[in-house]
């Protein structure tokens, strides 16, 4: 079922800089007990637009997706310094519910992780805890959400049965279902398709370019081809630094800096 | 002439333990000695089922319906001895289930790493006290406890048949109390492991969907230890079912079905650790070789439905129970 | 959208949040009730046990039924002989027997060999009690220390089996390479480097067992029985402080009764020196048994 009407190109054809800012991070820094992660990290991340995040092993890219939704904080010995504004919020402000956070953004894994319940229940379970619906409405939510996750079609005769049934690319588009259940802003996709076959890897791009229309999508990737064809903006880390910053065109054929360009050209990473 | 330099460096083989002759006798001696566990269950189950023939024929099914024990004119019914087993664990279990599981949330998620070993140790140290040392602390402790709590409880519910009896202090109450405290560490230190053998990821999708501690844990967390959690708690009744010590010594140590939890009653341990010695008739010895034969069979039953459901979560063989 | 700070329903979720905080409670009262038998017990152990130790009771015999007086002496001693008659038949098949499984475990044998050792683990105590008093006590017409200690070694089996297969298998490969491809013997690199190099948790193992059958007194009714006087023979009844502990406590005399919990009190100490000692071996190197 592979669509060949959305030409996958560069994110030059989309408007770029007419798009709100969504996310504001000035000046984060993070340690982990001694050794800072990240330094001093300013960027902005653009409403209902993709931005890569590109760098070798290490360097802290996946550090910084898990800062902008507090999913840091679960290691112990974790600090964060700086700023990071949701719609000019900042979200590590001391009266800020991280629960609540983590509604409007949430998070997709590198390995596919769904419940040890039925494919229903697994995309029934956030909206249950946060009390969005029940009884037929929830049924209806579960439906919209596996629909928008391009899964609905392959499973909606299956919904009681274990989510452990379903192959690896569906069970990640379940996890990407389940995350929309709660019908968040900002949607974080740490190296999503890493652990699936080409043809999976594939029909989640082409879901990316879909849910973009909606919702905000930052992923991490260490596939610079995947990186090029899906976003607009493109950041480069480097020992957790943004080295560079910009529209995915620009970084991918004419970087500024050198170490951009030694990286996007395979001289190491 | 070979010189010291010479004989090492010669291919030959020397003196009968080197090479691989040496090697096939470590094998078989280790071998023979691994072997030994296969004799001793062996010969275990052959005894048991042989001993207990007798007693087998002569009162077939009605030595477990039948609710007289009497050495003298050689009557066995065993259903007293059953009886008592079976609800003193069940009691047990009771009590001690709701305390595990909330204590092994508490060690495998909740706690503070610093305050882990130190609680796991005390944990520890419940499971190795001895079973007379919890018996002699349940005589002269828990039983005078017990009394008035009884006394009051027959006053004001002595209209529930549970509750009707007299206080004596001694009985079904203290038993099962002693085997519930016997019983929490089994429970506590498997299900902590079933716990803790949870992916991480599990919890992780969870508190991204913006779930609180608990229901992260009421959620994804005990759905995936569930099997391993039943198993920890089989593991405990296993464990119940065979303590014999600390049982004999509160229980009162009479073959008696009452519904009266106050009630002394006997167990199928305590009527082999007490009347053993004692048994003369060949009908007396064969009647109890029976019991322990039922008490053998169910135990090991019971161990190893409660090792599937455990390794089924955890994977591997469930280090860390002290049976 | 609702902002971070105001809830969609802010009642709904106070009501999370509460449930979160009960969670919390109701966890630590478990604990707290979990632990609490133990300080109990611990308490009176150590409050009345402490009267009752004195010189006389690790030097005197028991006194004839009804007089005051006298020790444990021979308990201790007994209980000593026992331990260590137990670890002759234990040890020897638990460590070799747990080499074998490590070193050549794969195959149908191998797994019986577990699976059973499991089940023995299982079996009550006072049927190992029944396995032995049939096989030693009834064909020597009596109870005897011997059999009582073979009743407590065949109950070490299978802690000190499976610990020894454990840790063997631990020892990491490169270990071994390095010493056969110096030219060593199968069986030399087993006894010469791989077990010393998981000489700790094998000793672990060793000090767990000891500690869990050093308080049986179950199957010891059964085979070594008891006796008043110094017993060093192994062919005759032997003392233990777990049975005198059971027989003094459940007899109506005073006396007996303090140095029943004298008894205990020594007995409580061993298992807490033993538990301390078995995790300050493996203190910080892999999260081994428990």
């Amino acid at each position: 079922m592979i669509s060949t009407s959305i030409a996958v190109q560069p994110g030059s054809l989309r408007q770029q800089g007419d798009h709100t800012a969504k996310v504001e991070v000035e000046h984060l820094n993070f340690y982990y007990g001694r050794f800072q992660a990240l330094k001093d990290v300013n960027l902005t991340i653009r409403e209902r637009q993709i931005t890569a995040l590109i760098g070798p092993s290490g360097c802290g890219k996946s550090t910084f997706l898990r800062a902008l939704n507090r999913m840091n904080e679960i290691i112990e010995g974790a600090r964060t310094e700086g700023q990071v504004r949701l719609d000019g919020e900042d979200i590590y402000d001391r009266d800020v519910d991280v629960v609540a956070l983590r509604r409007r953004v949430g998070m997709v894994f590198q390995r596919p992780n769904p419940f040890p319940m039925s494919v229903f229940e697994n995309v029934a379970y956030a909206p249950r805890i946060h009390g969005l619906a029940r009884g037929p409405d929830l049924e209806d939510l579960v439906e919209e959400s596996l629909k928008r996750a391009a899964l609905w079609d392959e499973v909606k005769d299956k919904l009681k049965g274990s989510a452990f049934a379903l192959s690896g690319g569906q069970q990640q588009r379940l996890c990407i279902g389940r995350v929309l259940a709660v019908d968040p802003e900002v949607v974080l996709m740490d190296e999503p398709c890493s652990a699936l076959d080409p043809l999976s890897t594939l029909r989640i791009e082409e879901l990316m370019h879909e849910l973009q229309q909606k919702y905000t999508i930052v992923i991490v990737t260490h596939n610079m081809q995947q990186a090029a064809r899906v976003s607009q903006e493109t950041g480069f880390f480097l020992h957790g630094e943004l080295v560079e910053f910009g529209p995915s065109t620009t970084i991918f054929t004419d970087p500024t800096d050198k170490r951009t360009e030694d990286y996007v050209t395979g001289r190491f990473g | 002439m070979e010189t010291a330099v010479d004989r090492t460096r010669s291919l030959k083989r020397r003196g009968i333990f080197t090479g691989r002759f040496g090697d096939g006798i470590f094998k078989w001696t280790t071998l023979l000695f691994a072997a030994c566990v296969i004799a001793v269950i062996a010969l275990l189950a052959y005894l048991l089922v042989a001993d207990s023939l007798p007693a087998i024929r002569t009162f077939s099914w009605r030595f477990l319906s039948g609710r007289t024990w009497d050495p003298v004119h050689d009557v066995f019914g065993g259903l007293p001895f059953v009886y008592g087993t079976v609800v003193s664990s069940a009691l047990a279990l009771l009590l001690a289930v709701p305390i595990s599981l909330g204590a092994a949330i508490f060690l495998s998620e909740l706690a503070p790493p610093w305050l882990r070993n130190p609680l796991s140790f005390l944990i520890e140290l419940l499971a190795a006290v001895p079973s007379v040392v919890y018996g002699i602390w349940g005589i002269f402790v828990l039983v005078p406890f017990l009394r008035p709590i009884e006394a009051w409880l027959g006053m004001r519910l002595g209209f529930v048949p549970l509750f009707s009896g007299p206080p004596y202090g001694i009985g079904m109450l203290a038993a099962g109390l002693i085997l519930a405290i016997m019983v929490l560490p089994v429970i506590i230190a498997v299900s902590r492991d079933v716990l803790r053998a949870v992916p991480v990821s599990q919890r992780e999708a969870a508190y991204a969907l913006g779930a609180t501690r608990w229901e992260a844990i009421r959620g994804p967390v005990l759905r995936y230890a569930r099997a391993g959690i039943l198993g920890a708690i089989i593991l405990g009744l296993g464990r119940a079912l065979g303590e014999t010590m600390a049982v004999t010594m509160v229980i009162g140590n009479t073959p008696t079905i009452s519904p009266c939890i106050f009630d002394p009653a006997y167990t199928m341990p305590s009527v082999l650790a007490n009347e053993f010695m004692e048994a003369t008739g060949r009908l007396h010895i064969a009647a109890l070789m029976e019991i322990a034969l039922l008490l053998f069979v169910v135990t090991i039953v019971i161990n190893a439905i409660a090792r599937l459901l455990i390794w089924s979560v955890a994977r591997g063989a469930p280090s860390g129970v002290k049976e | 959208m609702s902002g971070l700070h105001a809830g969609r329903s802010r009642l709904r979720h106070l009501r999370r949040r509460a449930a979160n905080s009960v969670m919390w409670v109701v966890a630590v009262l478990c604990v707290l009730a979990a632990i609490l038998p133990l300080v109990l017990v611990l308490y009176y152990v150590i409050a009345q046990g402490a009267s009752g130790i004195n010189l006389d009771f690790f030097t005197k015999l028991p006194k004839p039924v009804g007089e005051p007086g006298g020790g444990m002496a021979n308990a201790i001693v007994g209980s000593l002989i026992l331990v260590g008659l137990a670890s002759l038949v234990g040890l020897p098949i638990g460590i070799l027997g747990g080499v074998y499984l490590a070193e050549f475990g794969n195959n149908r044998f191998a797994w019986t060999v577990r699976f059973l050792a499991d089940v023995l683990s299982g079996v009550p105590s006072i049927v190992v009690g029944i396995f032995i008093w049939a096989m030693v006590v009834v064909p020597t017409h009596r109870l005897s220390g011997m059999a009582g200690g073979a009743a407590l070694g065949v109950m070490m089996i299978p802690t000190v089996m499976r610990t020894t297969e454990e840790l063997v298998r631990l020892v990491p490969m490169s270990l071994r390479e390095a010493s056969l491809s110096l030219g060593a013997t199968h069986w030399r690199t087993v006894f010469k480097v791989v077990l010393v190099a998981a000489k700790g948790g094998v000793v672990t193992g060793i000090l767990l067992a000891v500690s869990r059958i050093a308080g049986e007194a179950a199957p010891l009714l059964l085979t070594a029985g008891s006796s008043p006087f110094w017993s060093t023979r192994i062919d005759q009844p032997m003392p233990s402080l777990p049975v005198q502990i059971f027989t003094y406590a459940i007899q109506p005399y005073d006396d007996w009764h303090r140095q029943a919990w004298a008894a205990a009190l020594v007995l409580v100490s061993l298992v807490c020196v033993l538990s301390v000692a078995a995790r300050y071996v493996t203190r910080g190197r892999f999260r081994m048994v428990r």
